[in-house]
């Protein structure tokens, strides 16, 4: 029986917490009577029969009829997936992506169509490497489709290749992928890593251009939104709600399949980073110390290839196909169910470990900005309720934030950083003063349609899904970072947590309470 | 003196004239008990039960000591001379995740196609790790268990057990169910033996009878390639390359007839031969719609079949041979 979510009240016998800080790691004592840690449940069964599991998900799908009789000759069919954002770390080979891909190909077969694509669901993401393709979709279904043109990257900015749908009653536009809106069934498969994916957000944003994006994806929507992990409280899901609702009447027909993970994050020799530190046997402290000190000695560039090499043992919980609200509502319930976790009341300082990974940087850097968007865009933002640190409070990241990008994946970030936050760290500012410059840009948008790199906005959503974080707390200061790179993001630098400790006490106090969100295993936070 | 002297070297002359002429003498001019006793009228001498063939008892084989000697066959000569003379390229084995992904993974039955001794070896040699240390492969009683040294290689380097080709007799079909009930997993050729002319041959119900009656599923499996490496009747091998295709396990449905589920078997099989020459999704929309190439060729005779056969080892991995390494001159 795994054990649910724990929050352990810090005393003296508490042995040190660790941190995450990029491609290493920090154990830190945090002061005794007045901190708290958060872990998170451990992983839940899962299903073992995991082809039968898509199966019966597919010939019983809900508020709607079984997939096959959906499927008929000469219709067209388009299958959309998940990026290479989903899941993290990436997840062992067959990824579900391939499994559920495949099995509705043979179905499509039997039912005699011809007319079959596949989409990669960037939105604006960048595109996907070939290797990351053949990890998500399996060799077999990339040789048969790639090779004829059929398996494509959704491309936001391909005039040709758009449809407009029309607006919500709030004037909102919706267009998106043209052969997606043109089908006659559109066959949608998610993984549901957190409670924010999924639902209306996986065709309104995954397959969408920057005309309909841009009216979410906006620092008023993003400091509206409390959190993305509650959808109810979320003004970013509102907002693609009301874009279904449009689709439902003038888009394709839908068949959404959703799956949820358990939380088991981390394979062997890493297994150690998953448990509880007074856990630990001679085993895990040495395998700790091996890793902790090694990668430490490693230059940059091999300890972040020894850790995007992760491949996670994530096992299937459920999966659920149908009608997309009435999927999405099952599937949420599923992820709270794993990932919930009861914490009574905020918090004065809210301290983070920044992994070396977060969806925008697979197989590659993690850029300050990044590490800004991880620690008050999504880490912030794992709460349902009320935010784990009270609003004036102190968040505490620990990372090494270096002023270091990825020139290939990230080229709009670079100029990002050395001008719009040399001019201002004000979402709204920026919004109203940079972000067309950047989204309309030739040289962006050639680079995100033709290579592998984000589209220009990029950055600017980095910095938005982050807005509410910023708006709420008081202070926000990164251990262990380099000083330069954090200042420019409008933060403070610290070289230790007791140095940060003492900062924070100018915004909390002496005596301000503390709680370490332990994550990942990736959990949510239901703050009473 | 003398005579006395002469006397013992005549006796001693005699009797090795005689040893002599005793060895030299025909064994038929013995008699009982150097030969089979004469059977007095009257009596019937109930017929001996053959150690051989069928009846051959591989149970030492499985034994600790055996056990260890085949691992270290396995893992050196077999999978030395799989690489060396087959190159193979394996894939599906993430269709079986669900079963190996399993603390204690089920014994299986895997039902490849057949063409050449090299079959099993590479067989061995690609199941996944899971079961490859236990694992027996069912070979024709009448050809490796016809003679005691051909039955006890076979037994020992690749556990082989004895099947009856023609029929899956109460013998042999016992002895796999006490393996599998034992957790051991099988591969048994459906087509009963190598092809004789480079295409498949109907597939027998051994597979199908054996799964059916065991409860273990069988995973089909196509090997392309190991025909024109080493087919039956070629004298020696001419190193190529392989693939071998795993497929996703089969279970007899409910009700399921013997005969329903060999025929599944064998579409399974060949709808992975037709993914093997072109790709998943034409193998599917021609699964489904009855048209997967057969791996028992076309209908027509002589030379229209090989020039066929020709046609599908181009597009196999066959066609892919490994190049030659060019030789420059050697101009001094």
């Amino acid at each position: 029986m795994p054990r649910p979510g724990f929050v352990l009240d810090v005393d003296r016998s508490t042995p040190p917490s660790l941190f995450w800080h990029g491609e290493g790691f920090r154990l830190e004592k945090l002061p005794a009577d007045r901190s708290r840690v958060i872990y998170a449940p451990e992983p839940h069964d899962a299903i073992d029969d995991v082809d039968g599991a898509i199966r019966t998900a597919l010939l019983h799908p809900i508020d709607m009829d079984p997939l096959p009789s959906l499927l008929f000759p000469g219709m067209k069919l388009t299958i959309a997936f998940d990026d290479v954002s989903l899941p993290l770390p990436k997840m062992r080979r067959p990824d579900l992506r391939q499994r559920i891909i495949e099995q509705v190909l043979t179905m499509a077969a039997e039912a005699g169509v011809d007319d079959v694509h596949l989409i990669a669901a960037l939105a604006l993401h960048r595109r996907m490497h070939e290797f990351e393709l053949r990890h998500a979709l399996g060799d077999r279904v990339y040789d048969a489709f790639e090779p004829r043109g059929l398996l494509f990257q959704h491309d936001a900015e391909d005039p040709d290749n758009l449809a407009f749908l029309g607006t919500t009653d709030q004037g909102e536009e919706i267009e998106i992928n043209k052969r997606a809106a043109e089908s006659d069934l559109l066959v949608y498969v998610n993984i549901n890593l957190v409670a924010m994916d999924g639902g209306w957000k996986s065709t309104a944003v995954g397959l969408a251009s920057y005309r309909s994006l841009r009216h979410h994806h906006n620092p008023t929507t993003m400091e509206a939104s409390h959190s993305f992990m509650d959808q109810h409280a979320s003004e970013l899901h509102k907002s693609t709600w009301r874009m279904g609702k449009v689709m439902r009447d003038h888009g394709p027909k839908v068949f959404q399949i959703e799956t949820t993970l358990n939380t088991d994050t981390f394979p062997q020799p890493f297994d150690f980073l998953a448990k509880r530190e007074w856990e630990w046997n001679a085993k895990d402290r040495a395998l700790y110390l091996a890793t902790a000190k090694s990668v430490a000695k490693l230059p940059a560039r091999s300890a972040r290839k020894l850790f995007h090499g992760i491949e996670a043992p994530h096992q299937l919980t459920s999966i659920q196909c149908g009608e997309v609200e009435a999927v999405h509502k099952v599937t949420t319930q599923n992820v709270y169910d794993q990932q919930l976790v009861e914490v009574e009341g905020q918090t004065d300082i809210l301290t983070l470990g920044i992994p070396y990974i977060c969806p925008y940087n697979v197989n590659s850097i993690m850029n300050p900005i990044l590490v800004m968007c991880t620690g008050l865009g999504y880490f912030f933002n794992l709460y349902r309720g009320k935010p784990l640190v009270r609003e004036g409070g102190v968040v505490i990241l620990t990372h090494p934030t270096t002023n270091e990008f990825h020139p290939v994946h990230h080229p709009s970030y670079i100029d990002f950083f050395e001008e719009v936050l040399a001019d201002t760290t004000d979402p709204h500012v920026m919004s109203q003063k940079w972000e067309k410059q950047y989204a309309e840009d030739d040289w962006y948008r050639h680079l995100y349609r033709t290579t592998n790199a984000y589209h220009g906005v990029h950055p600017f959503y980095m910095w938005y899904w982050g807005s509410h974080g910023m708006k709420h707390v008081g202070k926000v200061i990164i251990v262990g970072g380099d000083a330069a790179t954090v200042r420019k993001l409008g933060f403070t630098p610290a070289s230790t947590m007791n140095d940060a400790l003492e900062i924070a006490s100018d915004t909390v106090g002496r005596h301000p309470t503390i709680t370490y969100l332990k994550t990942p295993p990736l959990m949510i936070a239901d703050v009473k | 003196m003398v005579d006395r002297n002469l006397q013992r070297a005549q006796r001693v002359a005699g009797a090795a004239e005689d040893a002599v002429r005793r060895a030299a003498m025909p064994l038929r001019n013995f008699g009982f008990p150097y030969r089979t006793p004469t059977v007095p009228r009257g009596v019937e001498v109930p017929p001996e039960v053959s150690g051989l063939g069928a009846h051959y008892d591989t149970e030492w084989a499985r034994r600790p000591l055996a056990s260890s000697v085949r691992s270290m066959i396995i893992e050196g000569p077999i999978r030395l001379t799989a690489r060396v003379l087959t190159s193979p390229e394996i894939v599906g084995t993430d269709r079986l995740t669900d079963l190996t992904s399993l603390d204690d993974p089920p014994p299986v039955i895997f039902a490849p196609n057949h063409h050449s001794h090299l079959d099993t070896g590479l067989m061995i040699r690609s199941v996944p790790l899971a079961w490859r240390h236990k694992l027996v492969v069912a070979a024709a009683a009448d050809y490796f268990f016809d003679k005691k040294w051909k039955a006890a290689l076979s037994a020992l380097s690749l556990n082989a057990i004895p099947i009856d080709r023609e029929v899956t007799g109460r013998t042999s079909s016992d002895l796999v169910k006490s393996l599998i009930d034992d957790g051991y997993s099988l591969v048994i050729y459906p087509e009963g033996g190598r092809s004789p002319d480079g295409w498949g041959q109907d597939f027998k119900g051994g597979a199908a009878y054996l799964s059916a009656r065991t409860g273990a599923p069988v995973v089909p499996v196509f090997i392309d390639g190991t025909g024109a490496i080493f087919g039956k009747g070629m004298k020696r091998p001419k190193p190529g390359r392989t693939k071998v295709v795993f497929g996703a396990p089969l279970r007899a449905h409910e009700g399921e007839s013997t005969r329903r589920f060999n025929a599944r078997i064998e579409a399974a099989v060949t709808m992975l031969g037709d993914e093997a020459i072109t790709d998943f999704w034409t193998a599917r929309q021609r699964a489904a719609t009855g048209t997967n190439p057969p791996l028992t060729g076309p209908e027509h005779t002589g030379w229209r079949r090989d020039w066929a056969l020709a046609e599908r080892r181009k597009l196999g991995t066959a066609g892919l041979r490994r190049r030659q390494q060019r030789r420059w001159p050697d101009l001094g």
